[in-house]
């Protein structure tokens, strides 16, 4: 059965391009539009990892791992934030939250394939 | 069907510029709103990661020392000041340029950024170009003995340990043992930690960075050894070191996966193959205009088959057929309501960009406005909306130039320095009300008068009403203002605001107060592809005219009949409402009918009859437009398909009440001169 994978971005062209490059891949993908929703999703479905960006509307990237983390649905659950954060406070802090790992953003499609396949497995 | 991300990016900018230009606008109110601050940051923030991504790099690098600079005002080390929103506003329309034309305007945001880097007194950010280490790792295979243990909660955040032998076996050949030394009695185990630890030989081609790599996202409170076995070349990574190694760019991450044997053949897979699997979307979902408009072409043919089918079933006797025809009429009226409701967009769109024009109007000419705009929500087809941006830009212009007074002059007659704009609209019945009203000195009557005069287009003892008077700012060439302003005042305007609204089958109506200002309403149909048509018939031809312009219909009377070239005024209950034969207007053959019909129709507060041969009946008028060259044509505005398939004209109510109201003005011209 393909992996399921959750990608909040509150940027439409962001999860297009996540959706369609694991979708690609054989992932099934849902998609969030911010951390409120992610959560909901998350917290609803069965899922296998989830991409996170940081800086949302509503609730934030990292509000949302805190959260999620809290929720026992989570429980090796990866989590990936996409960060454009070159400084390493934001990434502290996501991990703090109990983020897995993360993508530098700007990023290719195969560095996406490789990171969620080494989180998730393909 | 295929999307281009890159597509969906540049609407997404789109939006994210507008937001940005928003919470820059109300910051110039708020200063000190930090909500508004972060909104205007999460705009450049995700311009900034989506720019770079979709290959838009001259909009990543523009924005990126945007944002740095936006950072200090962030973190509270630059103030929130006029200037800076100025610049801010600038710098963000050159971001639009970026992305609606790369390459070409890329220069000129030099200037841009040192202005913005001076205001908030940065001196701009050396870009961080992260080298990763060259590595003197030669391409061949050398063994590595890797030892590594996680940190206890590890499993519970999602770190699979086998994924990560996994990417370790994939690097070369590896041998791979447990180490249980840690394990627990069975009774003491915590199913969510970790216990074991691992010890691995690898022989591989790739450098070390490609085996840290493999545990990139394990710094924090893991063990990790990794030897090589060759002398000298020892390295023992604790957790602290590791995280030294970090920061490294994504480049030795894509080195590791092309070492990790990621076959590209997996990844270029053309993605379109499976956007089926896109299951999931989010509730709402952007559509290309251009499929709005086919859908409701489609659904237009519908209609008139429908029509046509409804025509021929009412003739037959089949209750069947009868049935499926009422069901089926049923059914597409409703598909044309949800459809024309799809078309309807809030006109608030519209509005935002008003707010930065009577901005960059209220710097340029040196007036303190107060911009207010309400009725955002109100929601009007796309088309009709898309064309009101140019006669609102217009009218918005004339009330700050003309209708604002200077800030001294306002002080002077005792009203507050600051001006008023206030843009307000509002649904009424079938049609949506957008009115541009000022608090500026009101038009001057006299000057128009005298304009007019001067222009021959009023004899000097004619006797008008200020608010007639008002109405002649409408015609061509007309302009009031003494000089000309680059903002307004060059007499283009009034008049092509008009025959735009007009073309939309809506009226303008202009109310002026002396001293306390001016108001300009427009008022406009809710749809322009569907409307509730009255069929008539006059001659041979058939004609439909919009529903909701008719007031009522009258028979004509006989008086009138017989007096074919008459004074062609009705009396309907006490008022004189002039009248228009199509008849002689359409040249039209053949015999008039006994009992001509009069349809009294109105535009804004004007009204004239139109006398008909007969009334056919309501119908679902889908609006065709006429070919080029008949385009311009004032008496019809369209044509519509009937059920039996002939074409019927659609009259233009605004332009015949006009046409009705020359022949009102032409036979008071004619009874002042008699008098004379």
């Amino acid at each position: 059965m393909s992996k399921t994978i959750l990608t909040i971005d509150d940027s439409a062209s962001i999860r297009q391009m996540v959706s369609l490059t694991l979708s690609a891949a054989g992932y099934q993908v849902l998609q969030a539009s911010d951390g409120e929703e992610g959560l909901e999703k998350a917290t609803t479905h069965r899922i296998d990892a989830v991409l996170t960006d940081l800086n949302m509307p509503k609730m934030n990237g990292i509000e949302f791992i805190r959260q999620y983390r809290a929720h026992p649905s989570s429980a090796g659950v990866p989590i990936v934030f996409l960060t454009t954060e070159s400084d390493d406070e934001m990434k502290q802090q996501a991990k703090q939250a109990g983020a897995t790992g993360w993508i530098v953003k700007p990023f290719e499609q195969q560095k996406l394939l490789a990171v969620v396949k080494k989180v998730a497995g393909s | 069907m295929t999307h281009d991300p890159a597509d969906t990016f540049r609407q997404e900018a789109r939006d994210l510029l507008e937001s940005l230009e928003q919470a820059l606008l109300d910051l110039e109110q708020t200063p000190s709103d930090r909500e508004l601050v972060d909104s205007a940051f999460r705009s450049l923030h995700t311009l900034k990661g989506s720019g770079a991504m979709f290959g838009f790099d001259e909009v990543a690098d523009f924005v990126h020392e945007f944002e740095t600079a936006f950072d200090r005002v962030r973190k509270g080390e630059s103030a929130v000041t006029p200037a800076l929103i100025a610049v801010a506003l600038a710098a963000g329309d050159h971001v639009g340029r970026l992305i609606e034309e790369p390459g070409r305007y890329a220069a000129q945001g030099e200037p841009i950024l040192a202005a913005l880097q001076d205001i908030v007194g940065d001196q701009g950010s050396v870009k961080s170009t992260s080298v990763p280490a060259p590595s003197d790792d030669t391409r061949r295979a050398r063994s590595w003995r890797i030892r590594f243990r996680l940190p206890d909660d590890a499993l519970a955040l999602g770190t699979n340990p086998l994924l990560l032998l996994d990417e370790l076996r994939e690097l070369g050949e590896c041998d791979i043992e447990a180490l249980t030394d840690d394990v627990p009695p069975l009774e003491e185990i915590d199913p969510r930690v970790c216990y074991l630890a691992w010890k691995v030989s690898l022989t591989t081609e790739a450098p070390r960075e490609a085996i840290e790599d493999v545990f990139l996202f394990l710094s924090d409170g893991m063990t990790l050894e990794i030897e090589a076995l060759e002398p000298g070349t020892s390295e023992t990574v604790t957790a602290d070191q590791a995280s030294r190694v970090l920061p490294q760019d994504l480049d030795t991450d894509r080195d590791k996966s092309q070492a990790a044997g990621e076959s590209p053949g997996k990844s270029a897979q053309p993605p379109q193959h499976r956007e089926a699997k896109e299951r999931q979307g989010s509730s709402s979902l952007r559509v290309p205009a251009e499929r709005l408009d086919e859908l409701m072409d489609r659904v237009g043919e519908l209609v008139i088959a429908q029509a046509r089918l409804s025509q021929m079933t009412g003739a037959s006797d089949d209750l069947e057929l009868k049935t499926v025809a009422e069901e089926i009429e049923r059914l597409s009226s409703g598909l044309r309501d949800i459809t024309m409701g799809i078309r309807m967009v809030p006109i608030g769109t519209l509005f935002g960009r008003f707010r930065r024009l009577v901005h960059d109007l209220s710097h340029e000419l040196g007036k303190e406005v107060e911009f207010v705009a309400s009725g955002e929500e109100t929601e009007l087809d796309k088309t009709v909306v898309e064309q009101l941006a140019d006669p609102l830009v217009h009218l918005i212009r004339n009330a700050v130039d003309h209708g604002l007074e200077d800030p001294e002059r306002r002080e002077l007659a005792g009203k507050p320095r600051r001006g008023k704009v206030r843009l307000a609209a509002v649904h009424a019945g079938a049609e949506v009300a957008i009115s541009i009203r000022d608090d500026g000195a009101g038009l001057d009557a006299e000057r128009i008068r005298a304009k007019a005069e001067s222009a021959g287009l009023i004899s000097p003892e004619a006797t008008l009403s200020d608010n007639e008077l008002y109405q002649y700012i409408f015609h061509p060439g007309f302009s009031t203002a003494s000089e000309v302003t680059s903002v307004s005042g060059r007499g283009v305007g009034m008049d092509a605001v008009k025959r735009t609204i007009e073309a939309l089958r809506g009226s303008i109506e202009l109310t002026s107060e002396p001293g306390s200002g001016t108001t300009v309403t427009l008022h406009l149909p809710l749809t322009l592809a569907i409307i509730d048509g009255m069929l008539v018939r006059v001659g041979e031809g058939r004609y439909s005219l919009p529903l909701l312009a008719v007031e009522e219909c009258v028979e004509l009377p006989e008086s009138e009949v017989a007096e074919a070239q008459g004074r062609n005024f009705l009396n309907i209950r006490g008022s004189l409402v002039p009248f228009l034969r199509l008849r002689e207007l359409f040249g039209a053959s053949g015999e008039p009918d006994p009992h001509q019909k009069v349809i009294i129709v109105s535009s804004g507060e004007f009204r004239v009859g139109l006398v008909v041969d007969q009334i056919i009946g309501n119908n679902q008028t889908v609006i065709k437009p006429l070919s080029k060259l008949h385009a311009n044509l004032g008496t019809f505005s369209g044509a519509t398909i009937l059920g039996d398939g002939s074409v019927a004209l659609i009259l233009d109510v605004a332009h015949l009440v006009n046409f009705g109201r020359g022949f009102e003005e032409r036979l008071r011209d004619e009874r002042m001169r008699r008098e004379a």
